[in-house]
């Protein structure tokens, strides 16, 4: 008897074993849905899905096709009008007013109102709390509501960019739970999302515009980069937006790889309070020392935008190449500048970087590389990045650091304001009068040639003052099967879902 | 009842003891929440309003005394970056990782057991030899490691499986435990060659006894000594090997998770960290924690139940 127990129970614990393997043999193969398409993203949302509170980059590119504000941003960096039906600026850009859409639906049902609009703008202007959620909006004098589809927003200061800011996500007041339940005005609506697992949205039937082609769409957290290249090739995911030229150059023919570039300042950022960065001709010295078409090539395949200040590319209007070349390689120019600022025999310094961004750790490698010829000892430190983001980013405790810097709108404003010696967020520490006047005045500025030509005016600055060691606009590879194809590139951080369709 | 009044009061002191250390070593290392919910978006009067907002500013011990307090109460708090109630996160990720460790577990029972005891049979015969030397093999290979190698394997080669097709238990059962077959193996093969190699010497080692000869003298079969009597003694090292590597499992699944993109209790618990999300932290060390001591204390009891000579006393 007890033998026979023994012996069934084995058989048990085998057949249920062999129960499960086969179990896995079946439940592989996905069902081709004409309808569907699976995104992979690099991380979670691990963030609140209240468009006004979201603030992780991977957050907002996805809640992008969830929201929109009176205006759009359009993929030639443009703005067109949302809920908006048109607008108008008036005063020499201190009063806009705005006519609401007709009948454009919340996710909900419910239609838009004025009172919404007021309610959605006035969230994001409230100072209570020391500071209002956009820092432009500190800008706004009044929003009125004047009639049921006329909201009127004045200005204490003119501003002819202030329409960049009017992207601001269109939310009902009557949504309590925002944080977690997102409601707005887009292509897609929510459906659940998983932690580490998914996220999933479905096609907005009431959307006032041009529908989304594809009906049912899940981001899917990779969490694990090694594993893209099988994720794609599995059929886990059909589309990846941010590959690495190796990983592209792996896939199959089954995918296309578009190219575009992340629009990122990548820069090795220098401290310039701390010594001996403090020394203009230091931080020329390191200027001169490099070579971003070599780092190119040895990172990325030569792939990537050579760029020289706080600009990149895609801000056709702003950007200028010349200052590429204000500092082309010349090592003897570099070791003349080290003696001269009182380093003859070079000094050793620390590179952070955040360790989950591989371009920028690679990056670093080379830069270490290229200061040995000065007589520069870098050395890189790896941190993860909260740490960067309290150490480096909010304490400014640190030498230098490799990272890429984003623009959180379309203006040239939100790339160069951090630069003005007062700005919250000037990370670097860079103290300039002269640049401080040429930020002001271009604010300040109501005519367009003589504000872009400020602007222009802090890029030379900060190049000029080598700020930073500018290196690149970094490359960007989405890998899309070719069932789909349709995919545009914005001069933002943002996944436009809505224009994917599928291949004929 | 003493005995487990007893237990249950050395696994509250234990889990008091885990929280507390975690709870402080997060003071210790650098990054705050706010600055990490913020990211560069922060600015030193958003970063102090949150702070203000979420409590941080207040002694740790008070934010500890607080935390535990309402976890008590039943209420895990609030996931700081993902905004839902903790309850929730745990609750939906808990059973991926716990079938994890179910499979695993199964697998490694099928696995030892029957190799125990053949080999101990055959002791020294050519198959016995093999299988000590792939068991040396096999021991030696990190967990993560062999899961790289069976994703490669069974994935890219023989492709019976799509590496991160991972789906849902509660969109398709089938497909789910499916998918958590290999990550298992994975888990389960070091294990299982441990427990083959010290069934083997267990039941070599119990044979030797004068029982064994006396059982022999009484005109038994060999297979009847072994089952009847053998196997029985030489069982209870292994439980006690299996109660240790099941715990161990629960572990072991974390870092297998991350291997196979499985987005279970380990995948949370290592963003929560890095995110400096304390609440869903607290709440799966607290739950990892609470599975270690109660297969900690199934192990106690399993022994009385094979042998009536050990006493829980």
């Amino acid at each position: 008897m007890k033998r026979n127990g023994l012996k069934k129970l084995l058989l048990v614990f085998v057949l249920s074993a062999l129960a499960v393997a086969l179990g896995g043999c079946s439940g592989d193969k996905k069902e081709e849905n004409s309808s569907q398409i699976t995104i992979g993203i690099p991380q979670d949302l691990e963030d609140s899905l209240d468009p006004h509170k979201a603030v992780a980059a991977g957050t907002k590119e996805v809640l992008f096709n969830l929201f929109e504000g009176l205006v759009k941003p359009a993929s030639d960096g443009s703005f067109i009008p949302a809920v908006a039906s048109k607008y108008e600026e008036s005063e020499g850009g201190k009063v806009y007013v705005f006519t609401l859409r007709d009948g454009v639906k919340f996710h909900d049902g419910s239609t838009v109102t004025a009172e919404d609009v007021k309610f959605s703008l006035d969230k994001c202007a409230d100072a209570s709390a020391g500071e209002p959620l956009v820092a432009a909006y500190s800008n706004i004098e009044s929003i009125e509501v004047t009639d049921a589809s006329t909201i009127v927003v004045t200005l204490k200061e003119a501003n002819t960019e202030f329409i960049a800011y009017m992207t601001t996500a269109i939310i009902p007041a009557s949504n309590s739970k925002a944080d977690t339940n997102p409601i707005g005005t887009g292509p897609y609506k929510f459906v659940s999302r998983s932690p580490q697992e998914n996220f999933i949205v479905t096609k907005f039937d009431e959307y006032w515009g041009d529908p989304a082609n594809i009906a049912d769409v899940t981001f899917k957290v990779c969490a694990n980069a090694d594993s893209i290249v099988m994720d794609l090739e599995g059929g886990s995911i059909d589309m990846f937006a941010r590959v690495t030229s190796t990983q592209a150059a792996e896939l199959s023919d089954e995918f296309e790889v578009l190219e575009g570039t992340m629009n990122l300042v990548q820069a090795l950022y220098l401290n310039n309070l701390e010594k001996p960065f403090d020394d203009v001709r230091v931080r020329q010295a390191l200027c001169y020392a490099i070579d971003p078409n070599e780092i190119m090539l040895m990172v990325s395949d030569g792939m990537g935008t050579e760029i020289g200040s706080s600009m990149f590319p895609a801000f056709s209007k702003y950007f200028v190449k010349e200052l590429n070349d204000t500092y082309n390689q010349d090592i003897d120019k570099a070791k003349q500048l080290l003696a001269d600022a009182g380093y003859p025999n070079g000094f050793s310094f620390t590179i952070t970087v955040p360790s989950n961004y591989q371009q920028h750790i690679d990056t670093a490698q080379v830069l270490v590389q290229e200061f040995k010829n000065i007589g520069v000892d870098a050395k890189i430190q790896l941190i993860e990045w909260d740490s960067w983001l309290s150490d480096v980013y909010q304490n400014r405790k640190f030498q230098s650091t490799v990272v890429g810097v984003d623009a959180s709108s379309l203006t040239a404003a939100s790339l160069l304001e951090r630069f003005t010696s007062t700005s919250s967020k000037n990370f670097i520490n860079f103290n300039s009068t002269e640049y401080d006047a040429a930020f002001a005045s271009a604010i300040a500025s109501t005519d367009d040639a003589e504000k872009t030509s400020y602007y222009k005016d802090c890029q030379r600055i900060l190049s000029e003052e080598a700020a930073n060691v500018y290196i690149q606009d970094l490359p960007e590879f989405v890998a899309l099967n070719k069932k789909y194809t349709g995919y545009e590139f914005y001069p933002l951080y943002v996944q436009d879902i809505a224009k994917l369709k599928l291949a004929e | 009842m003493k005995y487990v009044g007893k237990k249950l009061l050395t696994m509250f002191l234990t889990l008091f003891a885990v929280t507390l250390f975690v709870f402080l070593s997060f003071h210790v290392i650098s990054g705050d929440p706010a600055t990490s919910m913020l990211g560069t978006e922060a600015t030193p009067i958003k970063v102090e309003a949150l702070r203000e907002e979420l409590g941080l500013n207040d002694p740790v011990l008070l934010q500890y005394a607080r935390w535990a307090g309402s976890f008590v109460t039943g209420d895990m708090g609030t996931s700081y970056s993902y905004r839902m109630p903790v309850s929730d996160m745990v609750a939906d990720k808990i059973p991926v990782t716990l079938t994890l460790t179910v499979i695993a577990f199964f697998l490694m029972v099928a696995i030892s057991i029957p190799l125990g005891i053949y080999t101990a049979k055959h002791a020294g015969g050519v198959v016995d030899r093999a299988i000590y030397m792939i068991n040396q093999v096999i021991m030696a290979i990190p967990p993560f490691f062999s899961g790289i190698l069976i994703t490669l394997l069974f994935g890219r080669i023989l492709k019976i499986f799509t590496p991160g097709g991972y789906v849902s238990y509660q969109k398709d059962f089938v497909g789910f435990v499916g998918y958590l077959f290999f990550p298992a193996l994975a888990i389960a093969l070091p294990k299982a060659a441990m427990a083959v190699k010290l069934l083997r010497s267990s039941v070599i080692g119990e044979s030797k006894l004068d029982y064994v000869r006396t059982a022999y003298s009484r005109g038994n079969q060999t297979k009847a000594v072994l089952y009847k009597h053998v196997l029985k003694n030489a069982l209870i090292p292994v439980v006690t090997f299996l109660g240790m590597a099941l715990a161990d499992m629960i572990a072991g699944s974390i870092i297998i998770e991350q291997v196979f993109s499985i987005p279970g209790i380990g995948r949370i618990l290592l963003t929560s960290i890095s995110n400096r999300d304390y609440p869903v932290v607290m709440a799966i060390i607290v739950c990892i924690a609470l599975l270690v001591l109660v297969v900690n204390m199934l192990v106690d009891v399993v022994y009385g139940l094979i042998d009536p000579r050990i006493s829980v006393e």
